[in-house]
């Protein structure tokens, strides 16, 4: 079964006065996956998700969202999407029930419809309980969910989700995650942005990394951390120097470098394939294997990568 | 027809009931004004114009009678022009966004606050009105239950109408306004010469020529004149000076107040249209 794109930018430029923060990107999120949009600051990544929640006006380029120009049905776009914001948006004087209930009445939600699907998501975040609590005296994971809630209260096809667990804690990280794969089960397509590579690296289907107003890099998670093909064996050996000699040999082994402690030796190919060859080629040899660790590359390390390590400045 | 300006309404009447401090102090403000500027200028002014003769047939009427229509048009000039605040906090919490976002037609915002604060100014004049009664304010003097309700009603009307046109007005600036200070800036800058330039206080007769011009533009003096006019009557003396107003002249005066409604309708739609809050 083919699958169909829901979110579809082709050469997307977006200049400020003599800034220019999206310089001609074009990208595709498929229905139902999980889509990371990643980048440092001031790469692009806000533009880019202003113009595709219809906040910002199209420049230059073509942008469909769920199948509607974003430049010519902008409001057909609004009814499709849900936006959890990166900043608590929450009104502190409204209570949670109240949060909720506005958001259903501005777009237009059936009264009896909207009640039912805002005891339906209050339970879902567990929040069921503090419905007549202010806003303003909830914790940051118990706002975090309630503007989760909001997000999906009105079914959205895409749920756009800017740094979703940003400053909190663990446990409600986790738990929030878990919403997350839930609400994708469900049939909506989320896109994410995200700091934390390795929500990224857990959640997403695909990830783009954007970088200087360019998308650098775009696929699956581990097809992003095997461009880097840079697995990594540590080794201490009874004979280093032995050792590094047999594996020299390995094709798969791509160079090694020494240290008093050992042997980093870095793979071509699949680490986890090639690490049980290596150690049966050294007890071969007879040479004594003190300790084996394998390193592959993480989100961290591909991000840094295609991205660079200079210090960022500015919002994204 | 769509509905979702009433839940922008809505919401900004919770706000108003629950900001506590915003509620007292904007029904003590013009309670302020009438018990202690009223009662202080109408002491002193009374002496003084009492010894003016007043024509035959005339009614006179009181400073603070006089005042009192004044103090209400100023009271809701002062809360029309803040009106736009609530759309700066919007701005600087984030919310405007999710209003931006929604399919929400946008002039609905600007339709939902203006409405909040014209219901604002209505209880605001409606509470001075009760507490000048209590002073002695000779509103309604003499009039029929059913003048007297048909003259609330007028009263209210112009109300509206002046609230609307300066609450889009103030929305309209403050969807271009970054901050709050910038707002309180520019409205305490307009406020006064619109209050003092116009017959809240004193009668705009005895005005230099080129004073009496502006206070004729001035959207207040016409509030003012539609106020005196449904709550005194056609014909008075106050501040030695007679007050004859013709129906010609309120109607004038309410058609005045529409076409400048309109305008600042019109302008804001265009600001809200165009507003990029990202």
């Amino acid at each position: 079964m083919e699958t169909t794109d829901i979110i579809e930018v082709v050469d997307l430029e977006h200049t400020f006065g003599e800034v220019e923060a999206v310089r001609g990107i074009s990208f595709a999120v498929k229905k139902g996956e999980i889509f990371s949009f990643l980048g440092p600051n001031g790469a692009g990544k806000s533009t880019t998700i202003n113009i595709l929640i219809t906040l910002l006006p199209l420049q230059k380029g073509r942008v469909r969202v769920a199948g509607h120009d974003v430049a010519r049905e902008p409001r057909k776009v609004r009814e499709v999407i849900g936006i959890v914001f990166q900043e608590e948006v929450l009104d502190r004087d409204l209570t949670v029930w109240e949060t909720m209930e506005f958001h259903g009445r501005i777009y237009g939600i059936p009264r009896d419809e909207r009640r039912r699907r805002i005891e339906d998501l209050l339970a879902v975040v567990e929040l069921d309980a503090r419905r007549n609590e202010r806003t303003k005296n909830l914790s940051g994971g118990m706002k975090r969910r309630l503007q989760i809630a909001r997000g999906l209260l009105t079914r959205p096809e895409v749920l756009f989700l800017d740094e979703p667990t940003l400053g909190l804690d663990p446990q409600t990280r986790m738990r929030i995650w878990d919403y997350i794969r839930q609400v994708n089960e469900s049939g909506t397509t989320i896109f994410m942005t995200t700091h934390y590579m390795e929500e990224a690296d857990m959640l997403s289907d695909r990830i783009s990394i954007m970088d200087h107003g360019r998308i650098v890099i775009s696929g699956t998670p581990d097809e992003l951390k095997n461009t880097l093909g840079e697995d990594v064996v540590y080794l201490e050996t009874g004979d280093d120097s032995g050792a590094r000699e047999f594996l020299l040999g390995m094709e798969e082994v791509r160079s090694i470098t020494g240290s008093p402690r050992g042997l980093s030796v870095a793979i071509s190919a699949d680490g986890s394939h090639a690490l049980p060859r290596i150690i049966d080629r050294l007890r071969e040899a007879g040479i004594e294997i003190v300790s084996v660790n394998l390193k592959k590359p993480t989100m961290d390390d591909v991000f840094v990568h295609y991205t660079g390590r200079e210090l960022r400045d500015g919002g994204g | 027809m769509a509905w979702e300006f009433l839940t922008v309404y809505w919401r900004e009447m919770i706000r108003f009931v629950r900001f506590r401090t915003q509620l007292f102090s904007s029904l003590l403000q013009p309670a302020l004004w009438m018990g202690f500027f009223g009662i202080a200028m109408s002491s002193n002014l009374d002496r003084f114009t009492s010894s003016i003769p007043v024509p035959a047939g005339v009614v006179q009427v009181d400073y603070l009678t006089f005042m009192a229509a004044g103090v209400i048009a100023m009271t809701t000039l002062f809360t029309s022009l803040y009106g736009g605040m609530s759309l700066l906090f919007d701005k600087n919490w984030g919310l405007m966004r999710e209003m931006l976002a929604s399919p929400m037609p946008r002039t609905h915002i600007m339709l939902g606050v203006s409405l909040s604060g014209m219901t604002k100014s209505f209880i605001q004049a409606g509470i001075i009105m009760v507490f000048g009664l209590v002073l002695g304010v000779r509103f309604f003097h003499g009039f029929s239950v059913a003048r007297i309700a048909f003259s609330v009603i007028g009263v209210f009307a112009f109300l509206g109408l002046f609230s609307l046109g300066f609450l889009l007005f103030s929305s309209n600036i403050s969807m271009r306004l970054e901050s709050p200070e910038g707002l309180q800036g520019i409205m305490t800058l307009l406020s006064l010469p619109l209050f003092f330039v116009s017959n809240a206080l004193y009668p705009i007769q005895a005005f230099p020529p080129f004073l009496q011009v502006l206070s004729a533009y001035n959207p207040l003096t016409h509030l003012v004149t539609g106020i005196r006019y449904f709550a005194l009557g056609n014909d008075f003396f106050a501040v030695g000076a007679r007050y004859t107003i013709t129906t010609g002249d309120v109607l004038t005066s309410f058609a005045y107040l529409a076409v400048f409604a309109a305008v600042m309708y019109l302008l804001a739609r265009r600001a809200f249209e165009r507003a990029v809050v990202a």
